[in-house]
């Protein structure tokens, strides 16, 4: 008996999204085949990883997600230089100033960081609101037009606040980040709704909400794993890059933030916290996330050694 | 397993004697084919169709035991590609390898037995030790298997390619069912003689799939593991996901659990190695680290990707303290499922709240499942309130509600006679809600 390697013949792919615009532009998606199974099918592009710029100093971050950042993290400008000499392949800006606990910042302040944070970097943005749908809403209004034309990733659009969201990105040449709670079918209705507005959908990318390890990993991984299968079964609804929300779970972990005194068996944190967002990252990029928005700059270093491992050949 | 009622009659002795206690041969083979009957209820089959019968309704992955009691360790017997499909069955066994040039092995040892951790009242542990042959030496590998089978409940995997070692090992530490690691295409022959002698499992390792097959297929031995040669990890996957795949095409070749060895270099990425080797279908993973902070993600990944789809984890229903809560702290109630109570526990954490969570037992279900499901109900919150405790830890009489629920204040404050909050509808909420009203 001899082996005969097993292939799936599936009939479609993932849709290929594409981010910013020159040298450092980057395209995202595009794959016909479940992740890093090269034998039997095209992986066009690596997964991207974006780090954290915040609008407002976050106090509340632990010291060893501060330290590489000393400095800087007052400065949206400078953290974002940062962030690209950590080899970030995007920035991603969150407007926590916009939240009404903290500053409710205007949408035109908004709009004047991400400016200047995108005439400092080359590379392409992430801009993300606050969390409170209504503000996000007219924050992305605002800040969509001042960055029209940088193919940037707004959002994030719910159910709630999708039709502002993708009005902005449709008329300033944006791709949306589309959220719904863990569910595939929640996702796909979003998906429609928006496509129904004109929205492409290689500009919508599915933010299933995901859970960090031991936080509830597993309900995103398989809806990641089901929406892959999905889209290379030629559903067009579910064949949109998945985006993943690691860094803001995975720092919210017990395990990536309890000192080594108070937990002495789980071993040492500085070592722990950092495993705890690259093992989450590594995860869903199996399951099938494609763009990872992280916070520490040696999860970047240790997961781009992985993808670069993952993206060699293993055709038979 | 695929075989139908008449596949299964064409194989019986069309007797109709009634011994099986089936009216006819043909009902017996109906019961068989949905697996209501087992064949050993027919005194009369012949050997040659008994045989046909069992590899045909064999599971498509055999079930391989490693060890021997209470720290046994059973691998096989999945059933899906996906966890979503069903479940998968028998999470990955973990083994640590010592070598046996390591200088204190019984300290090592000592260190791996510690590797265990509570999740909220789970215990979850590593599974094996790996005593690898990196000496070369016979007579050392032989003492270091004693030393570690004295030195530990877990059962052992014993890893040279050298019969000779094998066997001095086999002598000191082959009585508690170890795993022989292994057979490849030089030694086969006397490596699976050991394995018939010790009555043990058996790894077989092959230089590429193809001849993993044909040495499978002659060393005509059972209970076996599979290791395809890759140690790379793009290759692994590949590797992992073709064995699991046509396992369950039933390719009998390949119907046994796997092997595989996080052994990179770079010990973050030995972690991350292993850590897909558990998503995708590793029977065993060994790995050189025995650092908590190594192990504890790997542990818990396979904790989360292990656990049943369609039956979610719940923590125990009991009063929880975040922080340091004092009289004045504020009781927050919401259900037992896993993901709500961390959830709820990191929001009221990442607000720096000291307070009391009361996870009611909804049977592990979500706030709003529970509530459609009569599950997260008025009495069983006053139950709760009143049963917990918390009523004497706290001088108050104040209790918050998820924002889901609202409707659930009027009976509960009824019943219970607390003063009931609504608080917001997601627990990411808390912080803010519990700055603007609790106090106020």
């Amino acid at each position: 008996m001899a082996v005969t390697i097993a292939k799936e013949k599936w009939t479609s792919k993932v849709g290929e999204m594409e981010l910013g615009t020159g040298a450092k532009a980057i395209k995202v998606g595009g794959e016909t085949s479940l992740p890093f199974l090269h034998f039997e099918g095209e992986i066009p592009n690596r997964p991207v990883l974006a780090l954290e710029v915040w609008d407002m100093e976050p106090t509340e971050w632990p010291d060893i997600l501060k330290k590489p950042f000393d400095g800087v993290l007052a400065d949206p400008v400078a953290w974002a230089k940062k962030n690209v000499e950590y080899g970030a392949d995007l920035i991603a800006i969150r407007f926590m100033s916009a939240h009404p606990d903290f500053k409710d910042a205007s949408p035109e302040e908004c709009a004047a960081t991400a400016k200047a944070v995108a005439d400092a970097v080359d590379v392409p943005l992430v801009l993300i609101g606050c969390g409170i749908d209504e503000k996000d809403a007219a924050v992305m209004e605002k800040v969509g037009e001042a960055l029209n034309g940088k193919q940037c990733l707004i959002g994030c659009a719910t159910e709630k606040n999708y039709k502002t969201i993708t009005a902005a990105a449709m008329v300033n040449g944006h791709s949306v980040i589309a959220s719904s709670p863990l569910d595939i079918n929640l996702a796909k209705q979003l998906n429609i709704l928006m496509t129904e507005m004109n929205l492409p959908t290689n500009r919508i990318a599915i933010d299933p909400l995901v859970g960090a390890l031991g936080y509830g990993i597993e309900y995103a991984y398989s809806i990641m794993e089901r929406a892959r299968m999905g889209a290379l079964m030629g559903d067009k609804m579910l064949a949109m890059p998945v985006i993943c929300f690691v860094g803001q779970e995975a720092w919210k972990a017990k395990e990536a933030k309890s000192p080594d005194e108070e937990t002495p068996e789980w071993g040492a944190l500085d070592k722990r916290a950092i495993l705890w967002e690259v093992v989450t990252t590594t995860s869903f990029a199996l399951a099938g996330g494609s763009i990872f928005i992280l916070r520490h700059p040696e999860t970047i270093k240790h997961v781009n050694t992985h993808f670069a491992k993952v993206m060699e050949s293993n055709a038979y | 397993m695929g075989l139908t009622g008449l596949a299964i009659f064409k194989q019986l002795p069309k007797t109709n004697c009634k011994d099986c206690g089936q009216p006819t041969c043909l009902a017996f083979a109906m019961q068989l084919a949905s697996g209501k009957a087992a064949l050993d209820q027919c005194p009369h089959v012949s050997d040659a169709a008994k045989e046909a019968l069992d590899s045909a309704s064999a599971p498509p992955i055999a079930l391989v035991k490693i060890g021997k009691g209470e720290k046994e360790v059973a691998l096989g017997n999945e059933t899906v590609l996906f966890r979503h499909e069903k479940r998968f069955e028998y999470p990955t066994g973990i083994a640590i390898a010592v070598k046996d040039t390591d200088g204190d092995i019984a300290s090592k040892v000592a260190g791996i037995n510690k590797l265990v951790f509570d999740r909220v009242g789970q215990i979850h542990s590593v599974n094996l030790v790996a005593v690898v042959n990196a000496s070369g030496d016979g007579a050392k590998f032989a003492e270091a298997a004693k030393t570690v089978q004295a030195n530990t409940e877990f059962p052992l995997v014993l890893v040279s390619e050298d019969p000779a070692a094998m066997g001095s090992a086999l002598e000191a530490a082959g009585a508690n069912n170890p795993l022989i690691c292994g057979a490849n295409a030089a030694n086969l022959e006397a490596m699976v003689e050991l394995a018939k002698k010790y009555d043990a499992p058996l790894v077989v390792k092959g230089n590429g799939l193809e001849e993993l097959e044909s040495l499978v297929e002659k060393a005509g031995y059972k209970k076996l593991f599979l290791d395809s040669g890759a140690r790379e990890v793009n290759k692994v996957l590949a590797d992992q996901t073709q064995i699991r795949r046509q396992a369950l095409k039933k390719f009998r070749p390949f119907g046994y659990p796997t092997i595989t060895f996080a052994d990179n270099t770079d010990p973050i990425q030995a972690v991350v190695d292993a850590s897909v080797y558990i998503a995708k279908y590793a029977g065993i993973v060994v790995v050189d680290s025995a650092d908590p902070a190594d192990l504890l993600p790997l542990i818990t990944l396979r904790l989360n990707i292990y656990t049943d789809p369609q039956k979610p984890i719940a923590v125990e229903s009991k009063l929880y303290e975040i922080g340091t809560p004092g009289p004045d702290s504020p009781v927050f109630v919401t259900t037992n499922f896993s993901l709500t109570y961390f959830n709820v526990q990191g929001d009221v954490e990442s607000g720096r709240i000291n307070g009391y969570i009361l996870p009611v037992d909804t049977d592990g279900i979500s706030v709003m499942t529970g509530w459609a499901a009569g599950k997260f109900t008025p009495e069983k919150i006053t139950e709760m309130l009143n049963t917990s405790g918390v009523a004497d830890k706290v001088s108050h009489r104040k209790v918050v509600i998820p924002g889901g629920v609202a409707v659930l204040s009027g009976k509960l404050h009824e019943l219970s006679g607390w003063e009931v909050l609504v608080g917001p509808r997601e627990s990411g909420g808390i912080p803010s809600f519990i700055k603007q009203r609790w106090g106020a």
